[in-house]
């Protein structure tokens, strides 16, 4: 069964960590840390909600970008920034947020669907992915934990970022040896 | 019926398909199973098909391969048993920095273990290096290979994953 929805996370807002984000440098493959699992963290800690600021303001000066894990800037750490807002495919969205030590509790209705990644820069690939599902995390800041029900792109961008933080790629998931394509399009 | 295995490599350009396909439907040749890609700016056929004599396609395809840009190779091979599946499908995905002989230390894995590779692509991007092909290996043995391949792709400093390949039968 699918639990409530904690009602906390649709009125968060990055300006509660309390920090201003400083845009960092977004690592690429075969960059050793986008291949690590990383560990749980403390969502409470200082260098956590300052890891968190810094993810949703890096990802909000990367055009086209709606998800960034830690790794991604070059932190083995399970944090992620998500933004889906505006995206053409996005049913339910959520607005800006993170999630900290998230992971997924239910996942159905698998479709596959084409994924880039700003650390894959210059290929794309087809991956299924769960369009329901259900995350369990913790908000960065409070530590309160959040249970997230989502869809569609949304959930494709959450499974996405889940993956960065346990050390997979995109490219771990691909269905198949044509599967992956030159990236054509950059936005 | 002759069964012929037709490869062609050259600098890609508009109408390399069109130009072959056409010297092949010429001669009555049926283009059965093929595969077609561009490779770093080289575009490369591989195709069988059922016809003519080999000696009558390479002198037909002779004249593409005047300008020096195309490379054409036939000949005449065993029409396929219709072997059965040998094992459990799979999908093995390996990425990293770019260094000699990944596949070969991947592949040879997978061939200890009586896998069977059936397709496979790799691309260089940058410095990253990523592989990615389908395999069949014997019931009962994924787990094992996929601890050979974790070791092995330490070694070589490079991720590795095999998953079950997703078939859905409707």
């Amino acid at each position: 069964m699918t639990g409530p929805e904690y009602a906390g996370l649709g009125g968060w807002t990055p300006e509660k960590l309390g920090v201003a984000g400083a845009v960092r440098p977004v690592v690429a493959a075969p960059e050793p840390v986008l291949s690590q699992p990383g560990p749980e963290v403390d969502p409470t800690s200082a260098d956590v909600v300052r890891l968190a600021a810094d993810l949703v303001a890096t990802m909000r000066v990367s055009p086209g970008c709606v998800g960034l894990a830690a790794p991604q800037v070059g932190v083995s750490a399970q944090v992620f920034a998500v933004d889906v807002t505006g995206h053409p495919k996005a049913v339910t969205v959520h607005g800006t947020f993170v999630l900290c030590n998230a992971r997924v509790v239910e996942a159905s209705r698998w479709k596959a669907g084409r994924e880039g990644c700003m650390s894959v820069p210059d290929l794309t690939g087809d991956v299924k992915r769960a369009s329901r599902l259900v995350v369990e995390g913790a908000l960065p800041g409070t530590g309160e934990p959040v249970r997230l029900v989502t869809d569609g792109f949304e959930a494709r961008a959450l499974q996405h970022e889940i993956d960065h933080c346990a050390g997979l790629l995109f490219l771990d998931r691909v269905a198949g040896a044509h599967a992956i394509y030159q990236r054509k399009v950059y936005l | 019926m002759n069964e012929l295995a037709i490869t062609v490599i050259g600098r890609d350009r508009p109408g390399i398909v069109a130009d072959v396909a056409e010297v092949l439907a010429r001669l009555g040749a049926n283009l059965t199973d093929s595969t077609m890609t561009r490779l770093r700016g080289h575009f490369a056929m591989t195709l069988i098909c059922v016809g003519p004599a080999a000696a009558d396609v390479e002198a037909a395809l002779a004249p593409l391969a005047a300008d020096g840009h195309l490379l054409a190779t036939v000949r005449t091979v065993t029409p396929d048993a219709g072997s059965a599946p040998a094992g459990e499908p799979y999908v093995l995905a390996v990425h990293g920095a770019d260094r000699m002989g990944i596949v070969a230390a991947m592949t040879r894995v997978l061939t200890d273990a009586g896998g069977n590779v059936t397709d496979l692509s790799t691309r260089l991007t940058g410095s990253l290096y990523v592989v990615v092909a389908e395999v069949e290996l014997p019931p009962g043995v994924s787990d094992e290979v996929a601890g050979r391949l974790t070791r092995v792709a330490a070694e070589l400093g490079v991720g590795v994953s095999l998953r079950p390949a997703d078939t859905d039968l409707l």
